[in-house]
């Protein structure tokens, strides 16, 4: 099986692409969104003509609204970010927006989350971050209860954990870039991307290292057989399936976002690119880490 | 076999009088004149969040400093049934206000979502539920309590008449009736308050340890009345004669009545979304579903033929499911709900995917078409179970973690993954089963083999 024949190669890729992800997290940064960190957000179209955003900004410059970003959306639209806004200071704000009703605006949508929402908001995310994490990781100590040779069985899980670490710091690295060129934000929705991907994209490691053991069990003497023939001819197997079983959900997910909803478009994509690594690490990642680990072991 | 394929024709029947449910439920509701009250189909229409119908949501943070630990949960549900009878009172459709239980993971103390379909101005919305007025009564503070005083520049000296008071158990919860009342003699406006039993004998004992004292009325945080009590009042009266206008006075006995609040509330965040923002992202989601549809069909047959055929009809059968229990439940649709319905059509032919490889590699190794099938489900099962398994847990944890997004979200991932476990084994195993008459020619092997080859050279590439 080339993949096993040239592990180093496809092991380097990940590693790679891995440290890529980290380094423009480390660069750029996240882009946390008021649904965090607190603030309002409000969506306006104009009728007819929209105002230059200079002119905008200057008029908002001088309400006591912090520092205020207009960003332009479709043609006759703007979206204001500023601090998290009360009743009188929202229809303050949308007086200045319409420059004393002279530019007529309908309110496409106004979200204003305060400050004490979104930490509790973190917090929850927190949490569940937390449990989810240590769900699977109890899932993954339940699929791989049996012991096994020539490799233990909490070898397994732990490659199984750092192939799904793998699944999510990439789809995480893709954002933070995007955020940066493209002004994507942190939100809930985030979380939950991440969240979903852990829970989508473990089972198909699972399923390769059970395939991987029931080969072993099956041969009669695992030490005439060379183990990396073993991985090999057991990702043969199940590579096509791996791959039936993503494609299905990555083509839903691309229909997602190239004509779902605008609010889930990052999300899709965010799913699309966890569903994608995730196969990919199941085949070329995994499987030849296992393959290491008891090369490794022999020469220890 | 004559049995298999009466229960295929009677799952086919089953599912298309369901899919004519949801199309017919939905028309039917469509159609209707607004006003009119729905019967029979139209009583069922997808529930459709805010951010995809329009409306407000507000959350408030409600204030039960002040409210024993026993009662905040009475209290909260009193809250929310007063600001329920405010909103009623203008007229919204559907309103949902619910109680959100400080705990362990939010930590955020006693919270009141309210959702406002069709309401897009904040401000109206905002001043439907503010306007109720929050009613207490305060008694004078012991002697040595320590005044807060200012001093203005004038050398005047102020007592901050809000140190002189303390709080006392007896608010606005329990009046029963407020009622407009002019005095006989100076033709003045007054507000007469009956309480409830609570509030009876709590005004009892109040009046009781404060004859020759004052009592303070609070309207909104402000008082209003400070009388002096003459005598214990055991009937639970009490009459308010400020300085109204007769206007003034009237609409505070309306406020009253529609009740007052019993704990304070202030709002937290606004949320409001348009209507054709919310329209467009409707049409956005259906397409998107529609296309997300197509492309696994066009995926399952080009792939895996005859059983592939047989996949689709399964995945129909499974979203005129989980569409009719959208509507019978009723699950509220947000643009992430719909995002998770879509999602879980992926998952829902995955199971059907790993039989169907299962099944390929029994025909591949010299099986007879029906031996592979039934080895094949067999085998299969146990990686299907696995994967669905790691899904739902991470469905049930964000659906315990939900705010209302996320939980939309997760409830329609959830529900995918269990009734797709239904569609994509018992169904589709029925329908396998029956089309199993085609016998095992080289026709049979060629709709069962996969798409990629012909079919009968995989018994040579083993």
């Amino acid at each position: 099986m080339f993949i096993i024949k040239h592990k180093k190669i496809f092991i380097s890729i990940s590693a790679i692409l891995v440290i890529l992800s980290f380094a423009s997290l480390f660069i750029f940064g996240f882009k946390v969104g008021i649904d965090f960190k607190g603030g309002a957000l409000t969506e306006v179209a104009y009728k007819i003509e929209r105002p230059a955003q200079s002119t905008l900004q200057e008029s908002l410059a001088t309400l006591d609204f912090g520092s205020v970003l207009i960003q332009p959306t479709g043609d006759l639209g703007y979206i204001i970010k500023t601090r998290d806004l009360n009743d009188s200071e929202h229809a303050l704000l949308l007086k200045t927006l319409s420059g004393g009703n002279k530019d007529v605006l309908t309110e496409m949508s106004f979200n204003s989350v305060g400050p004490s929402v979104g930490q509790e908001l973190t917090r929850k995310a927190i949490v569940a971050i937390v449990l989810i994490s240590f769900a699977i990781i109890c899932f993954i100590a339940f699929a791989f209860r049996k012991v096994s040779k020539p490799i233990s069985s909490w070898k397994y899980g732990i490659i199984a954990i750092v192939t799904l670490l793998h699944d999510v710091v990439i789809p995480i690295g893709l954002f933070v870039i995007l955020s940066h060129y493209f002004g994507a934000e942190v939100d809930t929705l985030f979380v939950v991307a991440i969240l979903t991907i852990l829970g989508l994209s473990v089972s198909d490691t699972i399923v390769i290292f059970d395939r991987i053991r029931e080969n072993i069990r099956n041969q009669a003497n695992v030490s005439k057989v060379v183990f990396g023939e073993i991985v090999g001819k057991s990702l043969e197997q199940s590579y096509i399936r791996s791959i039936s079983t993503s494609s299905t959900v990555i083509l839903v997910l691309l229909a997602l976002f190239f004509f779902g909803p605008v609010s889930t478009k990052y999300f899709a994509l965010m799913l699309t690119a966890g569903m994608f690594f995730g196969t990919y690490s199941s085949i070329f990642l995994a499987s030849p880490l296992l393959v290491s680990v008891e090369e490794w072991q022999k020469k220890k | 076999m004559i049995k298999k394929l009466i229960l295929s024709i009677f799952i086919l029947l089953l599912g298309a009088g369901i899919g004519f449910f949801v199309y017919k439920s939905e028309t039917n509701y469509r159609k209707l004149p607004s006003g009119v009250k729905a019967t029979s189909l139209a009583k069922f229409p997808f529930r459709l969040g805010l951010d995809l119908s329009g409306g407000s949501h507000l959350i408030y943070k409600a204030d039960t400093s002040l409210i024993p630990a026993s009662q905040v949960g009475d209290s909260m549900n009193a809250l929310r049934d007063v600001i329920e009878r405010r909103i009623n009172l203008f007229g919204v459709s559907e309103p949902v206000v619910q109680v959100q239980h400080g705990g362990f993971v939010s930590n955020g103390g006693e919270q009141l979502i309210v959702d406002l379909p069709g309401v897009t101005d904040v401000k109206q919305a905002i001043d439907m539920i503010g306007q109720t007025p929050l009613l207490e009564f305060k008694t004078e503070a012991p002697k040595g309590t320590p005044q807060t005083a200012t001093v203005d520049k004038d050398g005047k000296v102020t007592l901050d008449i809000n140190s002189q008071f303390v709080s006392t158990e007896l608010t606005g919860r329990y009046l029963k009736k407020a009622t407009l009342e002019f005095d006989t003699n100076t033709r003045e406006p007054k507000i007469s308050l009956q309480f409830d039993d609570t509030g009876t004998k709590l005004f009892d004992q109040i009046t009781k340890d404060n004859i020759g004292k004052m009592v303070a009325i609070y309207l909104d945080g402000s008082p209003i009345s400070t009388p002096v009590v003459r005598e214990e009042i055991p009937n639970g009266q009490a009459v308010i004669s400020g300085s109204f206008t007769p206007t003034e006075a009237k609409t505070l006995v309306g406020r009253l009545n529609s009740g007052a609040l019993p704990v304070s509330i202030t709002l937290l965040s606004t949320q409001t979304i348009g209507a054709t923002l919310g329209g467009s992202a409707v049409n956005a989601g259906v397409k998107a579903a529609i296309i997300g549809f197509l492309l696994v069909a066009l995926f399952l047959i080009l792939l895996y033929r005859l059983p592939g055929l047989i996949a689709t009809i399964s995945l129909c059968i499974f979203i005129v499911i989980i569409l009719a229990l959208f509507k019978l439940i009723p699950v509220t649709l947000t643009a992430a709900g719909i995002a998770g319905f879509i999602i879980s059509m992926g998952i829902a032919v995955d199971a059907n995917v790993l039989i169907f490889e299962r099944v390929k590699e029994e025909l591949r190794s010299g099986k007879s078409i029906s031996d592979s099938i039934s080895i094949g489900f067999s085998r299969a099962w146990f990686s299907i179970r696995d994967s669905n398994i790691s899904s739902f847990i991470t469905a049930v944890i964000l659906f315990w973690f939900g705010t209302s997004l996320i939980k939309g979200f997760a409830l329609t991932l959830g529900m995918g993954i269990i009734v797709s476990m239904f569609s994509a084994i018992i169904v589709t195993r029925i329908f396998l089963s029956t089309i199993g008459f085609i016998g095992e020619g080289r026709t049979a092997r060629f709709l069962f083999s996969s798409g990629f080859s012909s079919g009968l050279s995989n018994n040579k590439s083993k």
